[in-house]
């Protein structure tokens, strides 16, 4: 059986029809082609699905999909408005955050969750925030500079 | 130089950062099937029956294979594997049948609609016993596969490649050693785990020609294998890897394409999909070999090692198509860098029913110095001097020589040595007793190398088309899998040409459109496909000089590049920028010549020869060495066992660096994979079964984990390297876990011998030595 669901996807309002055993990882990136977040285990334990529903970092491979109805649900996709990146993906570009970027989407979302949360958080919190989201290539320091980059510039400008 | 040498951002960045790189599971494709495999589940059996008629009647499916239907043997160094397993299973996991169908879900139904029966054998689950006159043989027809000529398979056992190192006299050297010790270790197996699990795509049209999109390091020995495998030429082969989602040697060579073609070619027209899970990743793609280390040493009081022999058996699994070369770089690498005068090794690849062992970054190496570097430690302490020092003293040197018998002329091995207990400051400063009771500081050292484990005569190449507007399009198909080659590979072009990085495209991986290249791997790209990349520029500036010396009325030999112009020489006045010439000169009644600038160049590594057979001695037995030294200061905890590393100091010799900011990244990550196999990572196997194949029971390392990194670098010159630059890739892990095994002796002089060193076994050696 299919569920209607309403929700917003990166600032537009969606109706979609889901059958109720769909995670929103599979349908974001099967039905809509948002192919930023990644499956890298499918168990909660890799943080390359990241995605941000309503302003909070989620393993999307673990959220069904009839789960967003009404919510607002925001994907790396939608994080660079009128193609202008974001603060956080051009620090991760500067800082070379990244390596072969299959962790890159879900950990820029990550990084972005903390710091719409917390503008100004500690290193320690960075990587705190990012301890859930597994990379492989980067050894994470220029990951943390990255994001802390971003935090000081936001800071200073206060 | 301009280019070559500055930190400029990734050329891939924006694609990463925005999401929009397509990676191979990222893509879709109309009328798409999806692919499931039917895996072995005892680690050892004969197969009965596979029975695939329920399977094949399930609507949906559209097409069932089994071995049968890919019969033939392939292998990058041994022909030892089929793409799914004939007549026998030799580990749990094993390809048995494959199904495509319409729905992933219609594909997992059908899988467990095959049917499979099994008689059941004894297993190899352990390299020591599987070496032993009387072990079940994984394969008992050994002697009828095909293998390259500097491999020693010994059919009738399971050894698929026995590597021999006799240098000097080692009877002699031990007579004459004043101390002689024995030392054990163990490495177990590892997974790779990049975070993109293998994906491929592949689809035949109506003429037979077959298209594979794969997240694989090397097209084109994809494209070669595939060929053997299924009979089909070349030219009909077309292999695409639109992106990696990390490699470090578990996408090299051929994996799961071979699954998946076979179906591709029972539904013609149809793209067939095949994504591994997290499980397959852990249990059906290459894994880091297990190896058991015995080193005897024999050393004088003056701290000179003059003998040691050491035997290396390795846990090569299953199949050891890709294993057996890594069996060969221990061995012609088993002293580790250091000069010995007499050494005997025997390094001895095993077949077991263990998942399939392949290329893991180090390739060997990691593996070979945990023991290596290790030992030097327990030498130094018992001739009462300083792990520093007793490297000082065997360290190599310029004019050295290493286990192959080459006098190494490059080597800045005690540089890169000086640097890190420089950075450290130990040679300054003591170390200071942590404030809590419970916490034990320690400090270890440990050096490094590698070369690029390849054979002798492998080639790049590299094309470079001029544009009318003066940019450029740079062909290779060198894979950019994190490393960052797509840049650096432009920056080297850009460096030759004049031209800017952000007027070069670089496009790689289409085996119909990007030229050759051997594989990915072995931190060779820099070296190999750079010196490709340089070779094409110099032919492109070649042809603009041809032209210009005609349009501008000055001798070839007078011309230079400066900022996109080609110029003469002293007279800066005359000049044509680069862009004018690139579709061939006009001349002033109107007729044209020459044509579109297209530079084209190819490379082999200069006069790499193979070792003699009995000895493993030889000149020059690899294209270069990448030598190096990190040294950690660790905390561990006597209570709970637990080691924190604090701080990592690394100093490796790449020769020129290309790029401060991607060599100084790669190298974090390398530290980081290396302490994760030092304190996390193991591969838990029991009796043939992968008791841990996820990343809860597996972890690899996570932020919280980071120590400090302190990073430099030595440059001296590679003279055969574009703008002097050797590879780092793999060797910059190698120190890290014997690093940190050191430390905690230099904590609470306890040894734990096996990786990976857990709380358990600290707590348990501490407990030992109370
Ligand atoms: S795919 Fe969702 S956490 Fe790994
Ligand atoms: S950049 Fe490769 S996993 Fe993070």
């Amino acid at each position: 059986m299919k569920h209607k669901i309403n929700f917003i996807l990166n600032n537009e309002e969606i109706t979609h029809e889901v059958a109720a055993n769909r995670t929103l990882l599979d349908v974001i990136r099967e039905d809509f082609d948002l192919t930023g977040a990644k499956e890298g285990c499918g168990a909660g334990e890799c943080g390359a699905c990241t995605i941000l529903v309503d302003r909070k970092p989620i393993n999307a491979c673990l959220m069904l999909a009839v789960e967003a109805d009404g919510k607002e649900i925001l994907t790396i996709e939608g994080l660079s408005v009128n193609n202008k990146l974001d603060q956080i993906q051009q620090a991760f570009i500067d800082h070379a955050a990244l390596q072969c970027g299959y962790c890159t989407p879900g950990m820029i979302m990550s990084g972005k969750a903390l710091l719409m949360d917390n503008p100004s958080p500690t290193e320690e919190e960075v990587k705190e925030a990012i301890s859930g989201n597994l990379c492989r290539c980067t050894g994470y320091k220029k990951i943390v500079e990255a994001i802390m980059e971003v935090a000081d510039k936001t800071n200073s400008a206060r | 130089m301009k280019f070559v040498g500055e930190s400029v951002n990734r050329v891939d960045g924006i694609k990463k950062v925005t999401g929009s790189l397509k990676y191979v599971d990222d893509l879709k494709m109309s009328r798409m099937l999806y692919a499931a495999v039917k895996r072995s589940e005892y680690p050892h059996a004969k197969l009965l029956k596979v029975d695939i008629t329920k399977a094949e009647k399930l609507p949906g499916v559209k097409a069932v294979i089994t071995g049968k239907d890919v019969p033939n043997r392939v292998g990058l160094y041994l022909e030892d594997k089929t793409f799914l397993a004939n007549d026998k299973v030799r580990y749990r996991g094993e390809a048995i049948a494959a199904v495509a169908a319409e729905t992933h879900e219609i594909a997992q139904e059908a899988i467990k609609l095959i049917e499979v029966e099994y008689e059941e054998l004894p297993a190899v689950t352990n390299a020591l016993e599987g070496i032993k006159s009387d072990a079940p043989l994984v394969h008992p027809d050994l002697g009828d596969y095909k293998w390259g000529p500097i491999f020693f398979p010994e059919p009738g056992t399971n050894i698929s490649n026995l590597y021999k190192i006799r240098k000097g006299d080692i009877d002699k050297g031990f007579a004459e050693a004043e101390h002689v010790v024995e030392n054990q270790f163990f490495v177990p197996h590892i997974q790779h785990s990049p975070i993109e699990n293998h994906s491929v795509i592949a689809q035949m049209d109506p003429e037979e020609a077959l298209t594979i999109w794969s997240s694989c390091q090397s097209p084109f020995a994809v494209q070669k294998a595939l060929s053997v495998a299924f009979g089909l030429p070349q030219n009909k082969i077309r292999v695409i890897s639109p992106a990696v989602g990390g490699g470090f040697g578990g996408k090299a060579g051929t994996t799961l394409e071979g699954i998946v073609i076979p179906l591709a070619m029972r539904v013609k027209g149809r793209p067939v999909k095949l994504t591994y899970g997290r499980e397959d990743e852990f249990i059906n793609s290459f894994v880091r070999q297990g190896m058991h280390a015995t080193i005897k040493t024999g050393i004088n009081s003056d701290g000179k090692i003059v003998a040691v022999k050491n035997t290396f058996v390795w846990d090569g699994g299953a199949y050891t198509e890709y294993g057996v070369n890594i069996v060969r770089a221990g061995g012609y690498s088993s002293t580790g860098p250091y000069d010995i005068p007499n050494v005997w090794t025997d390094s001895v690849c095993v077949y077991t029913n263990h998942p399939v062992g392949g290329p893991y970054r180090g390739f060997g190496m990691s593996e070979i110095h945990f023991a290596i570097e290790q030992n030097m430690d327990i030498l130094a302490e018992m001739l009462g001097i300083t792990p520093i020092e007793v490297r000082r003293i065997n360290g190599l040197r310029p004019g050295g020589s290493n286990a192959t018998g080459q006098i190494v002329e490059v080597c800045g091995l005690q540089d890169c040595l000086e640097d890190v207990v420089d950075k450290l400051g130990w040679e300054r400063e003591e170390k200071k007793p942590s404030s809590k009771p419970n916490i034990y500081i320690g400090r270890g050292i440990s050096c490094g190398f590698k070369a690029p484990s390849m054979p002798n005569n492998v080639a790049s190449s590299a094309i470079i088309r001029i544009n009318e507007d003066g940019t450029c399009q740079l062909l290779v198909s060198a894979q950019d899998i994190g490393q960052g080659s797509d840049t650096t590979l432009t920056q080297i072009a850009s460096e030759v040409l004049t031209i800017p990085p952000d007027k070069i495209t670089i496009k790689t991986g289409d085996t119909d459109y990007t030229p050759y290249e051997w594989q990915t791997v072995a931190s060779r790209i820099t070296y190999c496909a750079g010196n490709a990349v340089v070779k094409a520029c110099q032919d492109a500036k070649d042809q603009l000089f041809e032209l210009a010396q005609i349009k501008l009325g000055v001798p070839k030999e007078k011309l230079i590049l400066a900022d996109e112009y080609i110029v003469a020489k002293g007279n800066e006045n005359k000049k044509v920028p680069i862009k004018e010439l690139a579709l061939g000169l006009s001349m002033e009644d109107g007729s044209g010549i020459h044509g579109p600038i297209i530079g084209r160049g190819s490379f082999i590594p200069p006069d790499v020869k193979n070792t003699d057979k009995t000895t493993g001695q030889g000149e020059k037995p690899t294209a270069f060495w990448t030598y190096g030294c990190q040294g950690a200061e660790i905390e561990v905890d006597i209570e709970t066992g637990k080691i924190k590393v604090k701080k990592v100091a690394s100093s490796f010799d790449v020769g020129k660096i290309i790029n401060p900011k991607l060599i100084e990244g790669q190298v974090e990550g390398g530290i980081l994979q290396g302490l994760g196999s030092a304190i996390l990572e193991e591969l838990i196997l029991e009796n043939g079964i992968v008791k841990n194949p996820n990343f809860v029971d597996y972890k690899i390392p996570t932020a919280d984990d980071m120590p400090e990194m302190i990073i430099s670098f030595v440059e001296n010159p590679e003279e055969t390297g574009p703008f002097g630059a050797r590879g780092v890739a793999e060797p910059c892990m190698v120190p890290t876990a014997p690093a940190i095994a050191n430390a905690l002796y230099d904590a609470l002089g306890i040894r734990v011998n096996s990786l990976p060193i857990t709380a358990e076994k600290v707590l348990k050696a501490i407990k030992e030595k109370q």
